[in-house]
């Protein structure tokens, strides 16, 4: 960021912070000085800057810059919503464009963790509304009436008491040479003066998706730009010993074979082989010709099945460390009028984003302009900058909408990769990873095991929860998304509660997937609150408003909101209809994640051959007093959905002698459309600022669907994914 | 060895070895961005074009196999935008990320030319081939209902229980 200077008079800076629920500290900069020096108002049409992110044209239309990665979350169109709100303009004057990565203008242009909503609620239409205030006081000034006595609509600024009326477009360049206002001090309108938000608008970029415009990295060139492929060692780690790059270089094409040494960090540049050729393809069948000695390294002892055995003998054992206790656990189960206990576990994922990771870069002149679809440009220059010794600000990154990201472009290795490639050859160049490329070489969302012991007493009532928790890690720290907050629900409504860990060791690389934690927590802990309500003769619904019955000390977990969503969705699924034909069954589940509360219930039929159907999905959701974009917030939560129905089936990354053994969607499936149920979607709306919907509706479907499968054919499923099980019955 | 096929109605003639694959013709011989890699075996459907009519997976056609074929991609689906389908994927605000749309109305005009009124059923049959990763389908089905004239099973089920 450059801060003002005394050389920046002209500049007029200005910051707003606003404290989120996340307890970040948020600026959104409105920097007045760009219409100044790009326009001079004194000329009539010309196109005007109110900000980093506000073109005024003559005519009245105005483009908005979108400062985030777009991944399919919508943000997109969202972002520039909020500003074209409080800058008052009609959504048909609105073109959108994305902003290039530039933390010298934008802050937090980065897409994760359902971050987007709580973080630019307020500073994005406070960005708006000082935008409207200087064309407010630019048309007061032009007509000599007070600001107070002026109205706007529409992109048009009115003062009724004399009828007079002037466009956006007109007062635009008179505006720029106004003083930009405190952003925490221009007024905001009530929510029931929105005439955008709460409405539905389409995604800005639909009719450039449907009629294939280049607009993803995938598609993007440079004149003379070359084509690499990158062969990493199978085994995660694993270092070039020798490669036959003269036969390599010899094929059809080929312009470049050459050794990359990369570092220790999985998450950053490994060793390979490049492969830099006029042409995708003849990078692709050279590559074929590619014969490569490994030094695969410890890794290559470790398995899935390693894994497992692990996790037994651990279990067996007193764990390594207690995260939370509360009460007597152990008193609790002993004069507990019920006991469970239960082993659960799920595999490592893959995200498989459609669009293989890809990234362009030149280097030239000693400046590196990188072209990436990535969810966190600021981490990936800085990953760019140590790994190659380079000077951020001789690094340039364009952004893309992205062919989805689910957390796998938090990650920014193929960046990395595409940049190191570009120093060596000093020519344009475009990185694309083959799909095999993609899967076997992930940040997986790890595997995970759990011994779970619960009691209820004699009245019904959970009394003690206590659960060892094994997974991977080592000397006391979780690896990447593989750990557990001790606030995670029950803590806090159960009196005697014990949660546990104990680490295996791996040399594996993991990252967060969509609900990182929860994806595969909500699994284990929704499911077993299902085996308690079970062995206490309790209604798995009211079992669990039992459960939320009283405050729980998490303040992140309000159980007011938890019940309201979970009351509501018993209400929209008929979860106490009776009557159900035999081999039908509805499962419930909750979650509250990333600052959203979602229940849903799932309804599958399964045959007494144990073919599964799912019938039909109910998700409600509470994230806030505004849903801002209600069809996209309903789309987006039917994918969550969908994505964690397509998780809970039958996916499954398995770990053989330290690679991964699936590579393409014909061993890794994701959903398919015959097998997608409608996803009924409601919202209960409370007196809490708006969050994000990337992340909450996803957990909670893989144990509702679970639970379904029990209440259909009595078999419990513990282990994912369920295609592994057994489901026949009768 | 040039190889001459139509793409999108115009007459086009390359030079690539003939095991290439169509799908990397159209994008970096021939520019035509549209058609997405996704998976390269011919499991996701984002590559999918039309070759003679019928829908056919670009990542797994080698370009010598489509010698004096007549091949059509999204660019070449309507002049402007405006196939009913197409319309009807922005009317309903289908895609999420959007990569795998342009397969996916490919593969439904491919439907839609063989059978104009679709059940849930002819659907589900015809865009199996093509994955979704952000789990657009329930729209996807509506739109390709609503550019038939034809109503999905589900939306039925939905109206009737309110």
């Amino acid at each position: 960021m450059t801060p003002p200077t005394s050389g920046m008079t002209r500049r007029h800076f200005l910051r707003v912070s606003a404290i989120t629920g996340g307890g970040l500290l948020i600026a959104a900069h409105l920097d007045a000085s760009g219409l100044v020096a790009l326009s001079d108002p004194g000329t009539p049409g010309s196109t005007v800057e109110l900000n980093v992110f506000i073109r005024i044209d003559p005519d009245g239309s105005v483009t908005i810059q979108a400062k985030n990665p777009e991944i399919g979350q919508g943000v997109k169109t969202m972002l520039p919503m909020l500003i074209a709100e409080e800058l008052d303009v009609s959504w048909e004057q609105v073109t959108v464009e994305q902003a290039s990565f530039d933390p010298s203008a934008f802050q937090g242009q980065f897409a994760g963790g359902s971050n987007a909503t709580p973080q630019n609620w307020l500073p994005m239409r406070q960005v708006g509304a000082a935008g409207r205030a200087m064309l407010v006081a630019a048309a007061a000034r032009s007509w000599g009436v007070s600001a107070e006595t002026c109205r706007t609509q529409a992109g048009v600024v009115h003062h009724d008491p004399s009828d007079r009326a002037l466009p956006y477009g007109d007062l635009a360049g008179q505006a720029a040479s106004m003083p930009a206002p405190e952003l925490d001090e221009v007024p905001l309108k009530e929510p029931a003066d929105f005439r955008i938000i709460g409405t539905t608008v389409k995604g800005v970029d639909n009719h450039a998706i449907v009629t294939g415009l280049p607009q993803y990295g995938i598609d993007f060139t440079l004149p003379g730009m070359l084509y690499a492929h990158f062969q990493k060692c199978p085994v995660f780690g694993g270092r070039v010993v020798d490669a036959n790059l003269d036969e390599v270089r010899a094929m059809p094409g080929v312009r470049y074979a050459f050794v990359v040494e990369g570092g220790e960090a999985l998450n950053g540049l490994l060793d390979g082989v490049a492969i830099v050729a006029e042409s995708w393809w003849e990078a692709r069948t050279a590559r074929n010709a590619l014969q490569v000695t490994w030094d695969e390294g410890d890794t290559a002892s470790q398995s899935s099945e390693g894994f497992r055995e692990a996790s037994r003998e651990l279990l067996g054992q007193p764990a390594e460390r207690e995260l939370r206790g509360d009460g007597d656990v152990e008193g609790a189960l002993a004069s507990a009028a019920a006991v469970v206990e239960a082993d659960y576990e799920y595999p490592f994922l893959a995200h498989a984003p459609l669009e293989p990771q890809n990234c362009t870069a030149h280097f030239r002149n000693g400046h590196l302009e990188i072209w990436a679809p990535t969810q966190t440009p600021q981490n990936g220059a800085n990953l760019v900058a140590s790994t190659l010794d380079l000077d951020p600000d001789d690094i340039t990154i364009h952004l893309f909408r992205i062919g989805g990201g689910f957390g796998r472009r938090l990650s920014n290795d193929y960046m990395v990769e595409a940049a190191r490639i570009a120093v060596e050859i000093e020519e344009p160049v475009k990185l694309l990873w083959t799909r095999e490329d993609d899967m076997r070489h992930d940040f997986y969302r790890p595997a995970g095991f759990h011994r779970m012991r619960g009691g209820v007493d004699s009245e019904g009532r959970l009394t003690a929860w206590h659960n060892h928790f094994v997974s991977f890690g080592s000397d006391g720290r979780f690896a990447p998304s593989a750990g557990v907050s001790p606030n995670e629900f029950p803590a806090g409504f159960v009196p005697n509660f014990r949660l546990e860990s104990s680490l295996i060791p791996f040399g594996i690389p993991t990252g967060a997937l969509r609900a990182p934690g929860s994806n595969g927590l909500a699994f284990v802990y929704q499911c077993f609150v299902d085996e308690l309500a079970e062995a206490a003769g309790a209604d798995p619904l009211q079992f669990r408003l039992d459960m939320l019955a009283h405050e729980g000390e998490d303040p992140g977990q309000d159980p007011v909101r938890a019940r309201r969503v979970l009351e509501r969705v018993a209400e929209v699924s008929g979860w106490h209809d009776q009557g159900l034909p035999e081999g039908t069954g509805k499962g419930l589940a909750f979650h509250f994640s990333h600052r959203g509360y979602f229940a849903e219930v799932v309804q599958v039929t399964v045959s007494r051959a144990g073919d599964l159907r799912i019938d039909r999905v109910w998700a409600v959701g509470d994230v806030g007093s505004q849903i801002i974009n209600p069809g996209f917030a309903e789309h987006q939560s039917q994918g969550g959905v969908l994505e964690g129905l397509s998780q809970a089936l039958a996916q499954e990354i398995t770990i053989q002698e330290g690679r991964a053994l699936q590579g393409n969607f014909h061993n890794f499936p994701l959903l398919r459309i015959q097998e997608a149920p409608p996803v009924e979607v409601h919202f209960v709306t409370t007196e809490h600022p708006p969050t994000g919907l990337g992340e909450p509706p996803l957990p909670p479907v893989i144990p509702a669907l679970c639970n379904a499968i029990h209440a259909a054919t009595g078999h419990r499923i513990r282990s994912l994914p369920i295609s592994k099980h057994d489901l026949s019955w009768g | 060895m040039p190889i001459r096929f139509r793409v999108n109605g115009r007459e086009t003639t390359v030079e690539v070895q003939p095991n290439t694959p169509l799908l990397w013709v159209l994008r970096d011989v021939l520019d035509l961005k549209g058609t997405k890699f996704g998976c390269g075996i011919a499991q996701c459907g984002a590559c999918t074009v039309h070759l003679n009519g019928a829908p056919a997976r670009s990542c797994s056609t080698p370009v010598g196999s489509v010698e004096d074929g007549e091949v059509l991609t999204i660019e070449g689906l309507s002049p402007d935008g405006t196939h009913p389908l197409q319309e009807a994927w922005k009317e309903l605000d289908v895609p999420q990320c959007g990569y795998c749309q342009a397969g996916q109305i490919m593969s439904a005009a491919a439907l839609l030319q063989d059978n104009p009124r679709p059940t849930d059923e002819d659907i589900d049959a015809a865009m199996a081939g093509n994955l979704c990763r952000c789990g657009t389908y329930l729209r996807i089905r509506r739109a390709i209902h609503q550019a038939s004239g034809t109503t999905a099973a589900d939306v039925e089920d939905v109206e009737e229980a309110r």
